[in-house]
């Protein structure tokens, strides 16, 4: 333990309210701290430069999941865990109950949360392909109040995200208009289970009369946050499924991915792969025809 | 120092109030102030699981949590398994099918196992394979532990678990 | 209970190990087992000792140097703090080992990053922690060595006169008679990279040292007699003023065979100097960072057979990386160039072998200890050779398997019988071997997952090679507490592998009393006699045998002096024990180590008989490899083995079990990032070991011959199983896709990177 837990401020106002206060009145001064599965291995590691650390563990207000006709709102601080017990989120975002399950290991899920998860901003974050082909949207809380931005914008950098100094990640809004569409994630590590992703993709696709209508391509460990393959969509977008335009596709990804060497994994190793995941994807689903 | 406010928590049964530094981690506050040594640091992050406890009937990395956090809790360790005297079916199957080795690991997957069975008495291999997958065993190869948690369930099972082909 | 003595065994007689057994052969519980559940069991760092105070090293972050000037920053108040450097050492700054080339602490130069250098100790953590971070040190680089290759060349000289820590030659036969006419000539390139033990309990020590009792260190580890020898010589202290007392071991796999000894002298220094207890755990970190590790290879093999695939000729070229120091690496290499012809017949067999020094944290012992290396790049070389020859690689290894009488390259015969006919036979059945390569190779054509059948055939040799049990001449047995309980006096220890049972065991069986009725004697070198060290798969076998003598003879003169009877049951035997005690004073036998018969080896030629007994055993692995993530998962595994006489089924089959995951590990999963010759992956988080998801079923089976010279018929069964699985693994590969790989840890990357070297179709068919 390289940490010095004398050396940290720890504190716990319990409520919503209380923290965006705290937040307001010291901006840029208190590290929000929820399941603390990656702040406590800073602190282990000696590595920890947060002073102020304020608790949202145990904040009732941030921990939820509501299902409503056209929408799942699934609170910050909501564990993976919670995510995967929500029938809803079972049947309605399957890709998200997939990514949760692949988080960690159980007791990293019981105190993972998805607010966390998004905060920390890792290149590699395992729910943020599926909240990018869910088009999901960012609610954010302030003593002004609140706003939302689309998930595909939060992530500004490597580890930058477009949240002000004294906001909060509050929910996250995600449409269930993609349940009838055709879903693919794939999540690619080092083993099994405790495994932080090398590369990930997942996709949503809607195919009319054998064209592409719709389709979303999110990824992990391809750029320096998780991003939507926008190129890669557009080289699909209106065509039929079909050997040609699966390697156009594939050359556009080619373009657009920039994965990096680093301690896990190489950079062409993380574009091959991905290529191939996507190959996968278009070839299944060119094969099982027509429809969403 | 008492000069930090009380954080009080239940732990196997029994409660305890401490004052530390508030992000001490609930590992250290088990084995050091507790005198609970039972749960061990393998890592210090997170991934192998031999400081897993119960809290409020989930598995956690007690390395991983600030003791403020812990704070009202209902913690349960290895040394709240037994009880008068006896040990816990997880402990006496252990026992009985070699599932410890060198038993550094063994507390962390008591945990793990009793975890999975609380919420799944009946567990697939799959399903126990993911329960303990946050269980780093050196020694034994998982195979025997398998077969502890499978003999715990043994008397409420009719089939045999079997490892399904290629189905991992 | 009564006791079932059915032997009218004479003083000096061995019991005929194929006899039935009550409790040898039982799957009794493990002696510690309910202290373990119970979470009751303690560990290193579970105890503390009154006024302790905790210790850290400041250690090198640079591969090789002089060391220029060490500061001490004043914005640390150093007199609240102790501080050990070389200069502090009253006896040697060495490491005993085999040679003594390695210093305790860095004295004016350091030969590999995270070296030790200077020792802080206080009774706060952190405070330490600033401490550490408080000293600076200055060096003056010097061009360090990283490689096998770059200390061959000699360019730079960074061990020795010439980089060499060690070398073998070994010649059977004249091979450079046979190139010329041999049917097929197949040669090949192997090489294994590094691997840690990863225990899940790092390692620590508490030391605390006086006047009056000299050195006492507590602490993880395998062999208190070789801490006790290094201490000796770091503090200049007689045999009597050391004391070393071995805690419950959470893992060890031969990490804590030697470095125990530099981590006790630390802790011991800061002791000496602080005047109080010092405890020093290390963090994961740390422990990943600074300890030793499997050692590197790189062997190459040239094969000569004629045309019916039978063996003519083996030239290997064998090359291990020792690290910065010396160490094991001597030792390894022998054992890794007395595996390396595999377990079969071959007339003419040359190895040249070389340690090479680098700058990097010295290698040491690892389960298996060179064997591994050496089996990998023979049993990969083979399915080379299968591939070459177009024959089946199970006939190949049938057409050339070792069998009764038969000598090996050290011209041993095998007088023992041999029948790897028999496993393999076995292994084929349970495997369903044939059927499921045939079923894959049809199957594959069209799935983007590639599955293959592989299988290794491998002996381990038990026990210390050649004339090694002679010059340990261990001593072990048994004495009679005035409470009623035999105590097992060894000084081998416990780490999850069974010792305490078996060797319980093995009283109770040779003096006919429960198992109950036995306890071990503490691992405490003030109390038990130096039986050797926990390694080389010698314990149940070497000290079994000890322990079985012991028994037989306590029996004896139990009934020649104290009216024991010829049937007797465990109270009237503990009656006895109590008039010999009260006439002797105490009740203690032991027994002195006697090699068996025909044991000659010459360490010069490296000739006769390697091994006292040997070990057989058949793997076959099941992989599946993604074309698309290129990533290969083992999805069935059978082991059948030979290991003599089983003492204990449950500890054996665990063994198996737990070995073949950490080889499966070896193969597939961990690699050790150098950067300048630091580790920097040297977290759990990259440094990648098997999970409970991803090890395959193992399917594990025994044939037991029992080996009359091996504690109730034991051989050595510790280190066999982490032999096999790297090269069934790599060869299962082969037959997967059709590409045989020679370097492990095969990472994905790797598949990668030859798929597109050789420009390999990389687009795939769905499923």
């Amino acid at each position: 333990m390289r940490g010095n837990p004398d050396a940290h401020e720890l504190i716990a106002p319990g409520n919503l309210d209380s923290v965006l206060e705290l937040l307001a009145k010291e901006p840029s001064e208190w590290t929000p701290i929820a399941g603390g599965t990656e702040i406590m291995v800073a602190h282990a590691a000696g590595r920890l430069g947060a002073k102020k650390l304020v608790s949202l563990w145990g904040i009732d207000e941030l921990r939820f999941i509501k299902e409503k006709e056209a929408s799942i709102t699934i609170g910050a601080g909501a564990t993976f865990r919670d995510l995967r017990a929500h029938p809803g989120i079972g049947v309605k975002l399957p890709l998200l109950a997939m990514a949760a399950s692949w988080i960690g290991c159980i007791a990293n899920q019981s105190r993972a949360t998805l607010g966390g998860n998004l905060v920390n901003g890792s290149p590699a974050a395992d729910s943020s392909p599926a909240l990018l082909v869910y088009d999901a949207e960012i609610e954010l809380a302030s003593v002004r109040g609140r706003r939302r931005i689309p998930y595909s914008a939060f992530h500004t950098g490597y580890k930058r995200n477009a949240m002000l100094p004294d906001e909060l990640l509050f929910a996250v809004h995600l449409p269930l208009r993609f349940a009838e569409q055709r879903h693919y994630l794939r999540k690619v590590g080092t083993r099994r289970a405790m495994a932080i992703s090398k590369v990930a993709l997942a996709a949503t696709a809607w195919l009319e009369d054998g064209l592409v209508r719709e389709v979303r391509l999110g990824a992990a460990s391809l750029a320096p946050f998780p991003m939507r393959l926008v190129e890669t969509e557009v080289a699909l977008l209106g065509r039929a499924l079909n050997a040609e335009s699966i390697q156009l596709a594939c050359a556009a990804l080619q373009k657009e991915a920039k994965p990096i060497d680093d301690i896990r994994s190489t950079g062409a190793y993380r574009k091959r792969v991905a290529i191939n995941l996507l190959t996968e994807f278009l070839t299944a689903l060119a094969t099982e025809g027509q429809g969403r | 120092m008492s000069t930090f406010p009380a954080i009080r928590f239940n732990v196997n049964g029994e409660d305890r109030e401490v004052r530390v530094a508030p992000m001490k981690r609930l590992l250290d506050v088990l084995r050091e102030d507790l005198g609970l040594t039972g749960s061990k640091e393998g890592c210090g992050e997170g991934e192998c699981g031999s400081c897993s406890v119960r809290m409020n009937g989930e598995l956690v990395n007690s390395c991983l949590v600030p003791v403020l956090q812990a704070e009202g809790a209902s913690v349960q360790t290895v040394e709240g398994l037994a009880a008068a005297g006896k040990m816990h079916p997880l402990q006496e199957a252990f026992l009985q099918c070699g599932g410890a080795q060198c038993g550094i690991c063994t507390p962390g997957m008591l945990m793990a196992a009793t975890q999975l069975l609380s919420v799944n008495a009946h567990p697939t291999m799959t399903e126990i394979r993911e329960g303990l997958a946050g269980n780093l065993c050196r020694c034994t190869g998982f195979t025997r532990i398998f077969e502890s948690v499978i003999a715990a369930t043994a008397e409420n099972r009719e089939e045999r678990i079997e490892e399904p082909a290629h189905a991992r | 209970m009564l006791c079932l003595n059915p032997h009218a065994i004479e003083a000096g007689q061995t019991m005929n190990t194929s006899e039935k057994t009550r409790i040898v052969g039982a799957p009794v519980l493990r002696k510690e087992g309910v202290q373990k559940l119970l979470g009751q069991a303690l560990y290193v760092d579970d105890i503390s000792r009154e006024g302790m105070i905790h210790g850290a090293t400041v250690r090198s972050t640079i591969p090789r140097g002089l060391i220029r000037s060490i500061h001490y920053d004043e914005r640390i108040d150093w007199d609240a703090f102790t501080v050990v450097t070389a200069a502090d050492i009253p006896g040697k700054n060495h490491i005993q080992l085999i040679f003594a080339d390695q210093p305790c602490l860095a004295d004016g130069v350091v030969n590999h990053c995270d070296e030790a250098i200077v020792l802080l100790a206080h009774a706060d953590k952190h405070k330490l922690r600033e401490a550490m971070a408080a000293v600076r040190i200055e060096y003056e680089a010097l061009p360090a060595v990283f490689t096998i290759e770059e200390s061959e060349r000699r360019e730079q000289i960074v061990w020795g006169t010439d980089n060499l820590l060690k070398s073998f030659l070994l010649e059977k036969g004249d091979v450079d008679t046979v190139w010329a006419n041999a049917a097929h000539v197949v040669e090949g390139e192997y090489r294994t990279g590094a691997q840690e033990h990863l225990y899940i309990e790092n390692n620590g020590m508490i030391a605390e040292w006086s006047e009056a009792e000299g050195v006492t260190v507590w602490g993880s580890l395998q062999c208190p007699y070789y801490v006790h020898k290094s201490l000796l010589a770091v503090f200049d202290l007689p045999e009597n003023k050391v004391r070393v007392i071995q805690t419950e071991t959470g893992g060890a796999f031969g990490g804590k065979e030697d470095f125990p000894s530099t981590l006790a002298a630390h802790a011991a220094l800061l002791a000496m100097k602080s005047g109080k207890p010092v405890k020093m755990v290390y963090d994961r970190m740390e422990d990943l960072a600074a300890t030793t590790k499997r050692h590197p290879s790189r062997i190459r093999h040239r094969t000569a057979l004629d045309k019916n695939g039978k063996l003519l000729a083996m030239d290997i070229d064998l090359a291990t990386d020792g690290g910065a120091y010396s160490t094991l690496s001597s030792t390894v290499l022998s054992r890794a160039t007395l595996h390396s012809p595999g377990p079969y017949v071959c007339p003419n067999v040359r190895i040249r072998s070389h340690a090479w020094a680098t700058n990097t944290v010295p290698y040491g012992a690892f389960r298996g200890f060179g064997a591994p290396q050496g089996i990998f790049a023979i049993e990969c070389h083979m399915d080379e050779i299968a591939v070459a020859l177009n024959m089946d690689p199970v006939e190949l290894r049938r057409r050339n398997f070792l069998h009764d009488g038969d000598t090996t390259a050290t011209e041993q015969v095998m007088r023992e019988p041999v029948i790897l006919d028999q496993l393999l036979e076995r292994a084929l059945k349970e495997s369903d071997f044939y059927a499921k390569r045939e079923h894959y190779a049809r199957e594959n054509a069209s799935s983007a997952v590639k599955r293959g059948m592989g299988l290794a055939a491998f002996y381990h040799g038990a026990g210390f090679t050649g004339s090694g049990e002679r010059y340990l001449n261990s001593i072990a047995g048994l004495d009679v507490t005035p409470q009623g309980k035999v105590r097992v006096l060894v000084a081998n220890t416990e780490f999850g592998q069974g010792t305490n049972t078996i060797l319980s065991q093995i009283a109770a069986e040779a003096i006919g009393i429960g198992y109950e009725d036995v306890e071990m004697a503490p691992a405490d070198t003030r109390v038990v006699p130096n039986s050797g060290p926990t390694v080389a798969s010698r314990t149940s076998m070497v000290v079994g045998k000890l322990i079985e003598r012991a028994g037989l003879q306590l029996v004896a003169r139990l009934r020649e002096e104290s009216g024991l009877e010829e049937r007797y049951s465990a109270s009237e035997f503990f009656a006895a024990c109590a008039r010999y005690g009260a006439a002797h004073g105490e009740v203690v036998s032991l027994c002195r180590y006697e090699a068996p018969p025909n044991i000659y080896w010459d360490d010069k030629t490296y000739r006769g008989e390697a091994y006292p007994a040997y070990a057989w055993s058949i793997h076959v692995a099941q992989v599946a490899v993604d074309t698309n993530t290129y990533s290969v998962q083992v999805e069935d595994f059978w082991a059948v083995q030979e290991v003599g006489r089983i003492l204990n089924p449950i500890l054996a089959g665990g063994q198996i079990e737990g070995g073949i995951a950490q080889a499966i590990g070896y193969a597939l999963y961990e690699k050790v990032i150098l950067q300048d010759g630091h580790m920097v992956n040297n977290q759990m988080t990259n440094y990648i070991m098997p999970t409970a998801e991803d090890v395959p079923p193992i399917h594990i089976f025994f044939e037991e011959i029992p080996f009359q010279h091996g504690g109730f018929g034991a051989k050595g069964i510790g280190e066999l199983p982490h032999d096999g699985p790297a090269p069934a693994i790599l060869n299962a590969i082969r037959d997967a896709t059709g590409v045989g790989y020679h370097a492990i840890p095969l990472m994905p990357e790797d598949i990668f990177a030859h798929f597109i070297a050789h420009e390999i179709n990389v687009e795939t068919v769905s499923a």
